[in-house]
Formats: structure tokens, sequence, C-alpha cells
């Protein structure tokens, strides 16, 4: 019998986790990342890790605490102007950063957890992003050779997941979760609800539980937003 | 008078047809959703992973789940979608986007566009912007047409690192409108903001252009 279902972070990442080693980390900004997962990398304190990030969080939150705490040597990612402590660790060159481009990025992970070395894409052809890459032309365009992405963990965020580790996402906290979930040799979810096998619908799984080893259930989530923009109601016409 | 920004993105939302799917970046071209003429139906994309972008929640409505690419709070319309960061760019990368209307901090002569990394200053990153110049069917680059310290951004060649090389369809400024007539093609003015001269236009020009004003 498969026993995926581990009683907390700490103890789903216990063991699993080592000093140089690559981890892929879902989320946009601070939407859809895996809190508690994050928490116990921290408490786990694994140093020279490489993250494989859209972003970095923010100072005190998401995998700034990471940063903070002097366990990330390397970033590959594509944003991450949201982060004084990045762009001062950066400067001070006990950081290293590098830039894909987004689509680049999520389609070198799922390239990665679907066995395909390699790919051709025209996104940074002509830029810096190329230099150094085989590039080819077909039918009349140029492309850039980008490679596949395969990780030693992806820790990853999903709303609901059965005890299979069949996953379902909520809205935009979907992102980068559901390749990542490929591309990990380990694939560790947190999630808001964890339901018996048999109460999510079969036709309406993003994730399949195949590539997920180990689930945690998230407790005192924080879910903070960065930029909280409204509408007053008077304004509705 | 040069354009105001809202009317920069009026401008740009002439551009839009009924039906498109279009892409709005940071800045001035958000600003484009509220320009549009009633009656179209257009869905705007979010490359986090959403199709069909509603306004922005009422206050206390807010989901930490539901964000655009800018990571503000939006809402749902009745005909969103939702999906993974490489669907998203399988949408984008593969050319089923309409128009991508972003900012830039230079344009050249042949369409290319430098708008994400100035050297020795912090760099931030491209997110998705050399994605959707390479992929987006249409791009509109929306920009002031100088710097602050005055010199041109439409140059004869960017000096700041590229975002992608000739990808550019139009360019709309606070002071005019530049079409290219094909992809790398030659660059055209065809329109300018009232009370602004071509003396004006030409004086603020690096790069070489053609005049075709109607």
């Amino acid at each position: 019998m498969r026993q995926k279902v581990y009683p907390d972070a700490k103890s789903a990442l216990e063991g699993i986790v080592s000093d140089g080693m690559m981890v892929m980390a879902g989320g946009f900004g601070l939407c859809g990342i895996a809190e508690n997962l994050i928490a116990a990398i921290r408490d786990l304190g694994p140093k020279n890790l490489t993250v494989v990030s859209n972003n970095c969080g923010v100072d005190d939150f998401g995998l700034g605490i990471l940063l903070a705490n002097g366990q990330i040597k390397k970033m590959i990612s594509s944003y991450v102007g949201e982060n004084k402590l990045f762009e001062k660790l950066y400067l001070a060159g006990d950081l290293e950063l590098e830039f894909n481009p987004q689509g680049t990025l999520a389609e070198r992970i799922r390239a990665g957890g679907a066995g395909i070395a390699g790919f051709y894409t025209k996104t940074g052809y002509g830029t810096i992003i190329a230099e150094g890459k085989p590039t080819r032309e077909f039918n009349g365009q140029h492309y850039v050779l980008e490679t596949g992405l395969v990780a030693d963990l992806s820790i990853i965020k999903a709303w609901k997941a059965d005890k299979e580790g069949n996953l379902v996402y909520r809205k935009t906290a979907r992102n980068f979760n559901p390749m990542m979930a490929t591309a990990g040799k380990i694939t560790v979810v947190e999630v808001e609800e964890l339901v018996e096998i048999g109460e999510l619908d079969p036709e309406n799984i993003h994730t399949p539980g195949i590539y997920v080893d180990r689930i945690v259930v998230e407790v005192g989530a924080e879910k903070r937003i960065e930029k909280v923009t409204t509408r007053k109601r008077e304004e509705v016409k | 008078m040069a354009w105001t920004r809202e009317e920069m993105a009026a401008r740009a939302a002439q551009q839009i047809r009924d039906g498109f799917y279009v892409n709005l970046g940071i800045g001035i071209p958000t600003l484009v959703a509220n320009a549009l003429p009633p009656g179209m139906t257009v869905s705007f994309q979010s490359e986090n992973g959403m199709l069909g972008i509603g306004p922005f929640p009422y206050e206390g409505e807010e989901d930490p789940d539901l964000i655009n690419a800018g990571k503000q709070t939006v809402t749902e319309v009745p005909d969103t979608s939702y999906f993974s960061s490489s669907d998203s760019f399988a949408m984008i990368r593969g050319g089923h986007m309409d128009l991508s209307i972003l900012g830039s901090m230079q344009v050249s002569e042949e369409g290319d566009i430098a708008n994400w990394m100035v050297p020795g200053k912090m760099v931030k990153g491209m997110g998705g912007a050399m994605d959707l110049v390479a992929g987006a069917k249409e791009v509109i680059v929306l920009m002031e047409h100088v710097e602050k310290s005055g010199a041109p951004k439409l140059v004869t060649r960017c000096s700041l690192p590229l975002t992608g090389t000739h990808v550019t369809d139009f360019v709309i400024t606070d002071l005019a409108v530049f079409e290219f007539t094909k992809r790398g093609g030659t660059l055209v003015l065809k329109e300018l903001a009232p009370g602004v001269t071509l003396d004006e236009v030409k004086a603020k020009t690096e790069a070489k252009f053609e005049v075709g004003l109607s």
C-alpha cells in the first residue's frame, strides 16, 4: 500500500533534503507557494541550494526566508524585482542568478518532467539569452535551443489532494506547480485539504498522483497578498 | 498637446478588434482595458495562468489565489479559464494571442525592443516579455516618446540589451503613432497627437522613419 501522507512538512522533508541540491518551488510571486514546506527547508537547514522558481518571494516571506537564512547559492528565475535582500546579496556577489524568459522557464520544467532533453523556441533569439546556445532555422524563422530541467526535489502547493496524490489547484495558484510536480525526482505537495480516495472527480484532476511522492496538509498558512488592489463599490456602472 | 497616459491607452485600444485575445503589460498598457469601445468582446490574458480577467475586486473580497501577472488582485468574468504557466506560454509562444501591448525603454528603426535591462542597474528580469514579443501575432509598444532626460526612445539601434529583434508592429507614444510596414520593415509615421508638429517629432526621434500621415 502506498503511504504518501506525512504528518507535517518537516517529517515529509526529513532525510530528502541535502546541501547543494536543486529544488523547484512552485508559485507566482506569493500566489500558490508551499509556505509550510519552505519553512521546513529553513528549519532543516540545507545549504548551497539551487532554487528554480519564477520569483524569489519578498524580503520576509516565501523563498525570501531561505535567502535571509543564507541557504540559496543560485536562483533560476524570470523576475526577481520584489526583493531588496535579493538585490543586496546579488550585488555583493553572494548569490548566483540565471534569468530565463518566463515561458522558457515553464517549458524547460515541462520538458524535464516529460523526458525531453531540449527544444527549440523563438523566445530570446538575438538577445543575450541566446548567447552560447545553438540556434537553428526552421521555415525561415530563427529558434534557440533550450534544455529540459529536472530537480532533485520539487515543493509544490495544491488546493486539494486525495490520499493517492491526485491534485486539484485553485485559480491562479496553479501557475508553475503542475509542471514542477512532474520535474522533481521527489515531489512533495502541500495542500489545503486532504480528501479520501474517490472524493475527487477523476475528470477534473489537474495533476495525477503518479507525480506526487509525499503529501502534507498545510497548517497556519498566511497566504499573503503581494499587491492588494481593489475598486470602490460606488464605481460600479 | 501631447497625449496623456489615458489618451495613449485609448489610442492603443483603437487597434483592438472585436474578438481579440490580448495580453497587456505592466504600466500604461494596463489602462487599455478601461478604454475599450463598448460592445466589443475582448478577452485579456494574464501570463500567470488566466484568460478572461475581470476588474479589481471590491474591498474585502480580495482572493490571494486570484492575481494578475502584475501580482495585483483581480476577479473572474463568466468565461474565465485557468491553466498552468506552460499552457499559458503555449498560448503565447504558439501564436494564439492576437495582440500584446507592452511598454519599452527603446524601440529601434527595425522594430527591435529593449525593455528589461539597464546595464549597471539591478536587473529585475524579463518575466514573460521575451515570450510575448516573440509569440504574439501583433505587438504594440506603448511608451513616452523620449526619456525623462529628453533622449529619444525611438532609436537607430537599441543601446540597451534586447528583448526581441524585428518584433514591433506599432509604436504609440505621447506624440505620435508609428507603424512598421512589416516585421523588420520600414517605420512610418501615421498620426500626430493634436497640436504636435512633424518638426517636433523629427527633433525627438533618432530612428529613421517615413511620413505617411493621412
